[in-house]
């Protein structure tokens, strides 16, 4: 283990980092609300589909971003519609959306798979910072996207632990009958958190193929939204834990290749299950601690209805 | 109102538009000619009340008057479908629970409005941005703080509600009310979840209050409370008003409990000259000095000693909530007894499962069937055979469905059940409140029933339904069986029982002599005697 090698895999772990880190947040406002979005898989799949789309008509990095995230708030649209205005249960929905995601992202960019274009370049810091043993490629040498995850985490958190519409959406997710009995429109706020929360997680699909890959190849999500899912848990449905918990998995993830040219004898497909493992040993640790209850709202899953006798 | 406190002034009310006549007689809250179904179900029936600022209303009613629907019309959480509101004389529609909060009407209710895992003072500030004028820390602050100051209430602000105990979030539920400028407070049973000692301090604050000019409706069904507490009183039974507004000074706890539980039972059931005596025989129940632990909220049970032979009908009266819900789960073996021993036909069941009592013939009609009686979305013939696919009956591994229909069917005749389909196709849920009565009474009441613990049977019930299962008990005593009936109805428990105790703060007490009158059953029931 050299420097060097440590230095390009810190190096590599914030662009693994960010679509996990975005989903994590864009979850957490959709459950701190009530809402288990089980679809994240398909809507990151869409928004990967049509960001790479749109990167390849020509629109800059930037804007290719922006249809991407576009594309997945849109797959999203019948989810919100049928979990937050009708009501309707939310295990089920969820899985409808993935399977809507991923057939209509593999059906509408046949033509655009495997085609390269330019993606997002790394912010222009100074040579000086981004030579930094160990740090200076973690630190510097990376592209606007993951500066703004880490803001988003900071704004996520801030609005839901410190100003009063935040402390509606958490009430609505943990008890929607004293936020309703509070005057709060339980609907409306979660309406609100899923819309912004779909856009993220849709922002999250679209980098990985406009600023990760800068291809699109079908299956390319590869369970990163379902990895997210369980990080909501390790995070403790806390935008900035996301922060910690989306670094711990993208250090895996960052690992894998970097083993291989290093030439570790270990089968490939062992290797790929490494994040997954993962996964499920926090998930199990974080039981058999008695942790993964902590922070989960308290009526994650199920719909309120008023009326109910 | 001129002793209105100062929140008073920051409540956007149009003076002008308050009629002369209700600020003069200081009536706060009217309610006239209130209705609300339930699909069906007519749960308010054109109900008229009214407050007056500065009095402690008690509105009393047992379980299913009304109560909450009425709590819940006023907190706008539903819509009556006809009637009218006013508040300070003004005509006001509340259509969502930010309007009542804006209308100055605060709800403590039974099942607190706090969120467990925030503050108390998140959650005052969640129900406060309902209110515009609130909004900005500081003012929120202050009025909290004022609300604690003028009640003297002092609760922990900073640490998660669901840490605190119930007395204390009750008081942040208070404290929420008044830091949102509520002139109208609402308890819903208020002292169900305290200690005596709370009780007592609860009640002194709630006069405090009314002296501040708050007008203060207090929901409960202790008869003692209401004549302790209350300024005026009404009565709601089965959906309607039948007592209205009147002095708690001029009133007896005898009246109040003939209005609250009806005179009707005593024609209901015929009790024949000095009720039909069977012949005592084997012993098939003895409980010995058996006691449940207390919970969050419940009293639980002290040393209840009960005997129960065959052919004998023993009831228990008490005003609901003195432990008689424990009491029952811990004779089925739902609830785990913490001291003192059950015996079952000559067997020591103390900690026995449900399934091995139910073996030995123990059947139980519990007092809310639709949670714990029947499932609902199954077929009737399902929940009826329910309690028979235990002995292997309808078929063992694999059920017998012609099996399971022709049960259905002999029952459903037997039992006289309405609204069922020939084999008991039909959900549950479909049938009217008798008709589920009837088909719980078809499972439980089988031959094979030695020991029968009925609670509440007819609470909810028609007349005729009412008829219907005394005489169905009547007749299970008569094949032999022992029948325990707990009811809040003492002219049921009069009319069918051969020993009467009674319930009261989880002691059960027996009344002198053979056939004791009302007066002295009365008397336990408010723990008087």
């Amino acid at each position: 283990m050299t420097l060097a090698f440590l230095t390009a895999w810190a190096g590599a772990v914030p662009g693994y980092m960010t679509p996990l880190l975005l989903a994590s947040i864009g979850l957490i406002l959709c459950e701190r609300a009530g809402v288990l979005n089980l679809g994240i898989e398909g809507i990151m799949a869409g928004a990967a589909m049509a960001g790479a789309v749109a990167a390849l008509a020509g629109l800059q990095p930037a804007r290719a971003l922006a249809a991407g995230t576009g594309a997945g708030l849109l797959v999203s649209v019948p989810f919100i519609i049928a979990v937050v205005v009708f009501r309707a249960p939310m295990i089920p929905a969820g899985l409808a959306l993935v399977a809507i995601g991923l057939g209509a992202s593999g059906a509408l960019g046949r033509a655009a798979a495997h085609k390269n274009f330019a993606g997002l370049g790394n912010v222009g810091f100074p040579e000086a910072l981004t030579g930094l043993p160990l740090v200076g490629r973690m630190l510097f040498a990376q592209d606007a996207v993951v500066y703004l995850a880490l803001i988003v985490a900071g704004r996520a958190s801030f609005v839901l632990f410190r100003t009063r519409a935040g402390l509606q959406l958490r009430a609505v997710g943990e008890d929607p009958a004293t936020a309703d009995a509070s005057g709060v429109d339980v609907q409306l706020h979660q309406l609100a958190a899923c819309i912004v929360g779909c856009a993220l997680i849709g922002l999250a699909g679209a980098y990985l193929s406009v600023v990760g890959s800068r291809t699109w190849t079908e299956g390319m999500v590869a369970g990163r939204g379902w990895i997210a899912l369980a990080l909501v848990v390790f995070a403790q449905w806390s935008p900035l834990r996301a922060i910690a918990g989306a670094a711990v998995f993208a250090s895996a993830d960052a690992l894998i290749p970097r083993l291989q040219t290093l030439g570790v004898d270990v089968p490939v497909y062992l290797l790929s299950m490494l994040p997954y493992v993962l996964t499920i040993g926090v998930l199990v640790l974080f039981a058999a601690l008695g942790w993964h209850r902590q922070g989960e709202p308290g009526h994650l899953g199920r719909a309120y209805i008023r009326q109910d006798r | 109102m001129s002793r209105a406190a100062p929140v008073a002034e920051t409540r956007p009310v149009p003076r002008a538009l308050e009629s002369a006549v209700a600020r003069e007689e200081g009536i706060a809250l009217h309610l006239r000619g209130l209705c609300k179904s339930f699909g069906t179900a007519r749960v308010l029936e054109d109900v008229d009340f009214s407050v007056r600022a500065g009095e402690i209303h008690a509105l009393l009613g047992e379980n299913g008057a009304g109560k909450s629907t009425l709590m819940n019309i006023l907190g706008g959480i539903y819509a009556a479908d006809s009637g009218g509101v006013e508040i300070a004389g003004r005509a006001v529609s509340i259509n969502a629970p930010a309007q009542a909060l804006s209308l100055g009407i605060g709800m403590v209710h039974q099942h607190f409005r706090l969120a467990g895992p925030f503050t108390a003072r998140e959650n005052v500030a969640l129900a406060a941005g309902a209110l515009p004028e609130l909004r900005g820390r500081g003012r929120l602050e202050a009025r909290l703080s004022e609300a604690m100051a003028r009640t003297g209430l002092e609760v922990p602000l900073d640490r998660p509600v669901e840490r605190l105990s119930v007395a204390d979030r009750q008081r942040i539920e208070i404290l929420k009310a008044l830091s949102l400028g509520a002139r109208i407070l609402i308890l819903d049973e208020p002292t169900a979840v305290l200690t005596d000692e709370e009780a007592g301090r609860l009640l002194a604050l709630m006069r405090k209050l009314a002296e501040d000019g708050h007008a203060i409706v207090f929901i409960t069904h202790k008869l003692r409370e209401v004549i302790a507490a209350g300024d005026r009183v009404s009565v709601l039974r089965r959906g309607r008003m039948v007592l209205e507004g009147r002095p708690v000074a001029g009133i007896d706890a005898e009246t109040l409990a003939r209005a609250m539980m009806g005179e009707e039972a005593v024609a209901r059931t015929d009790p024949g000259p000095a009720a039909p005596r069977r012949e005592p025989g084997e012993v098939l129940l003895s409980a010995e000095a058996l006691s449940v632990a207390a919970d969050a909220g419940q009293g639980g049970v002290h040393a209840v000693s009960l005997s129960l032979s065959a052919g004998e009908i023993a009831g228990i009266a008490g005003v609901g909530g003195n432990g008689q819900q424990e009491l029952a789960e811990a004779l089925v073996g739902l609830r785990p007894m913490s001291a003192g021993r059950l015996v079952l036909k000559g067997r020591e069941l103390s900690s026995a499962p449900v399934g091995a009592r139910r073996d030995l013939g123990l059947r139980y009609i519990p007092s809310d069937r639709a949670r714990f009686a029947l499932a609902l979305n199954a077929p009737l013939s399902h929940n009826i055979a329910a309690g028979e696919v235990r002995t292997g009956a309808l078929g063992r591994a694999l059920l017998s469905p012609g099996r399971l229909r022709a049960l259905a069917a002999r029952l459903i005749a037997a039992f006289d059940i309405a609204g069922a389909t020939a084999g008991g196709a039909r959900p549950v849920r479909l049938l009217s409140g008798g008709n589920a009565q009837k088909a719980v009474l078809a499972r439980e009441l089988d031959d094979a029933a030695r020991l029968i613990i009925a609670h509440s049977p007819t609470r909810g019930l028609d007349v005729a339904a009412c008829r219907h299962v005394h005489d169905r008990l009547l007749e299970a005593a008569g094949r032999g069986a022992a029948v325990l009936i707990i009811s809040e109805d003492i002219e049921e428990i009069m009319a069918l029982s051969d020993t009467i105790h009674v319930m009261s703060r989880g002691r059960l007490t027996s009344p002198q002599g053979p056939r004791p009158d009302r007066a002295a059953i009365g008397r336990l029931m408010l723990g008087h005697a």
